[in-house]
């Protein structure tokens, strides 16, 4: 009989959980219920009673550590938490959010177990079994695997389950004791954009997708890059859409080319970035697989402009291809929306 | 004041994104079609840890840079053309299957072995580089379990950045949730790096660095240990390309007036 642990942490805060943690619960109390096995729901935060609260409909043993050490995401100290809510849980079936917090400590601990882990599960399946779905070749291949080794971690991607959501009480929870070895790493804080300049937005309805076109020689034989980041960031302005990029735009950078100084390698989607998960996507001035294949996987409703009538990447990629000029179509499609918002 | 630094680099070979795939079924289970034919290319996010590897390598006088691969030799043989004349390293083939689909935890251990019997590898300056994950099985493991294996408990991964002190620490930019980077400091080396892009381009090809790096690289193809992989219980239940094919609609007789009045009609839309 398997017997599951699943395993999170809290947000920057300290005391609340994390949102891809309230999604990894619920994917643990689906897959305990499916195989009537029982529950256990591990806490690292620097306040994790506080953190537990959300917990206290689950109906699960709470596991958890807590102290200033672990209200920072570093690898020495969250393996050695982590090892031992597993150690203390006994679990064969570990599920964990594929945050970059556990993302960082999770395959090391299942070899400390000597357990086996596979990473960026998108499903949970099975009927007596566990069976698990993933992507290889950055979402190009789907696949469906098991194993048959304990213990088994498994984390989880963002966006594949409905945050769990139950009435917030104080629950009792069993603190587990973890000697820390000595810290040769401290955490000294974040670096994001200032305020109003951050252009990557996970939470956002849609992503906007700007290609290499936008940087390139217009009609008028000019390139007008300034004007075109004028548009891009007006854009991202009135929808509160999040920017992803083509690779090739930001190799401009490197390579001496007019670029768009508020692009880093942080917006890249695709072979070499991210695979975002939003409701709506638009792409523009893209003439490549990246956009339309790779980082547009988990796009649901999608629309792109470009000037190629025949690009290969949008047709049976997109909903929606509008053969036309960026520059203008942009342009008017801020000033609507403006006008729509005065 | 420089820093010696003993960099292992470890980058696996990848079909070349622009190629088509198509999952079969070999003897030794799931593949890709006409795998060894299709042209490859070294791993994406691993190759800009090397080229960020070679730079604080020329940054550091005395330090080394060694370049450990797994892959079929004739495949590391055609990737290594074009990689030697990049930057300059020490390759350490190892000669084992291609593809996204043996076991992250087989490949962590063969790389681990062969790392930890590197003549001359100091572990005290061992900066352990690599992609952060693979455009293959893409599992962000491999790093880890080998830096697990070797005793190394000080590991970042999605780095973009690192700057070396003189005392030896570095500061380190590590990717995390919503286009932000968490900024630690560690003491210093041994550590465990998997990078992201970095900041670096790729450097222009050099044949001077290129002849020089295949003085040994090919007697060190010549003689690549094989390693085989376990499974480790790994069970393929389904290998299948996805089939959402979408109905494109293809617009090519609106002004860019009404086509931004369509689009302002579909943001807005619930």
């Amino acid at each position: 009989m398997e017997t599951i642990l699943v395993l999170t942490h809290a947000d920057e805060n300290g005391s609340v959980l994390s949102k891809a943690s309230l999604e990894a619960v619920t994917a643990g109390k689906e897959l305990a219920a499916r195989l009537s096995a029982p529950l256990t729901i591990g806490i690292v935060a620097k306040d994790a009673a506080a953190a537990a609260q959300a917990l206290a409909s689950t109906g699960a043993r709470v596991l958890a550590i807590s102290g200033e050490a672990f209200g920072q995401a570093r690898y020495a100290s969250d393996a050695a938490a982590v090892e031992a809510l597993c150690r203390a849980a006994k679990a064969t079936i570990i599920l964990a959010p594929g945050s970059s917090r556990f993302t960082r400590v999770a395959a090391g601990v299942a070899h400390r177990l000597g357990g086996f882990i596979d990473t960026h599960i998108t499903a949970l399946g099975g009927t007596d079994t566990i069976e698990v779905t993933r992507w290889f070749y950055r979402q190009r291949v789907e696949a469906v695997i098991s194993r048959s080794v304990r213990p088994w971690f498994l984390l989880l991607d963002a966006g594949t389950h409905a945050a769990f959501a139950g009435e917030s009480q104080p629950v009792q929870i069993e603190q587990v004791a973890v000697e820390l070895p000595a810290l040769r790493t401290t955490v000294s804080g974040f670096r994001a954009p200032q305020q109003g300049q951050q252009t990557i937005r996970p939470d956002a309805k849609m992503l906007f997708v700007a290609g290499a076109g936008w940087t390139k020689k217009q009609p008028d034989g000019q390139v007008h890059v300034t004007e075109a980041g004028e548009l891009i960031l007006g854009f991202l302005h009135a929808t509160g859409a999040s920017l992803g990029s083509s690779k090739s735009l930001v190799d401009q950078g490197g390579e001496g080319e007019p670029v768009l100084p508020f692009l880093t390698h942080l917006n890249q989607i695709g072979q070499t970035g991210s695979t975002p998960r939003h409701a709506k996507g638009l792409s523009t001035c893209c003439h490549g697989e990246e956009p339309h294949v790779v980082g547009w996987r988990f796009i649901g409703d999608r629309r792109a402009i470009s000037l190629d009538p025949n690009c290969g990447w949008t047709r049976g990629k997109a909903d929606v291809v509008y053969v036309a000029d960026a520059f203008p179509v942009i342009a008017k499609v801020n000033a609507l929306l403006e006008a729509k918002k005065a | 004041m420089s820093n010696i630094l003993h960099i292992v680099v470890c980058a696996g070979i990848v079909p070349d994104p622009l190629q088509t795939l198509e999952p079969v079924t070999t003897p030794t289970g799931p593949g890709l079609k006409n795998e060894m034919v299709l042209p490859a290319v070294l791993d994406p996010w691993a190759a800009c840890a090397l080229y960020e590897a070679a730079a604080l390598a020329a940054k550091n006088p005395g330090s080394k840079l060694w370049l450990v691969s797994l892959g079929p030799k004739a495949k590391l043989q055609q990737v290594m053309m074009t990689v030697a004349q990049k930057v300059p390293f020490e390759l350490v083939p190892i000669d084992g299957p291609i593809g996204g689909f043996p076991d992250a935890h087989s490949t962590a251990t063969v790389l681990a072995e062969t790392i930890a019997a590197l003549s001359g590898l100091d572990k005290t300056k061992l900066l352990l580089f690599g992609g952060w994950e693979s455009a293959t099985r893409g599992a962000g493991i491999t790093l880890e379990l080998v830096g697990e294996h070797l005793g190394i408990t000080d590991q970042f991964q999605g780095v973009d950045q690192i700057d070396l002190h003189d005392d030896g620490s570095f500061e380190v930019l590590e990717r995390v949730e919503g286009g932000k980077h968490q900024v630690s400091v560690c003491s210093g080396a041994p550590a465990v790096l998997g990078w992201a892009t970095g900041n670096l381009a790729e450097p222009r090809n050099n044949p001077q660095v290129g002849m020089n790096n295949m003085r040994t690289i090919m007697p060190a193809l010549a003689k690549a240990k094989a390693a085989k992989l376990d499974l480790n219980g790994l069970s393929y239940i389904s290998v299948s390309l996805p089939k959402q094919q979408r109905e494109t609609r293809v617009v090519k007789d609106m002004t860019p007036d009404q086509i931004a009045a369509e689009l302002v009609e579909w943001i807005g839309a619930e």
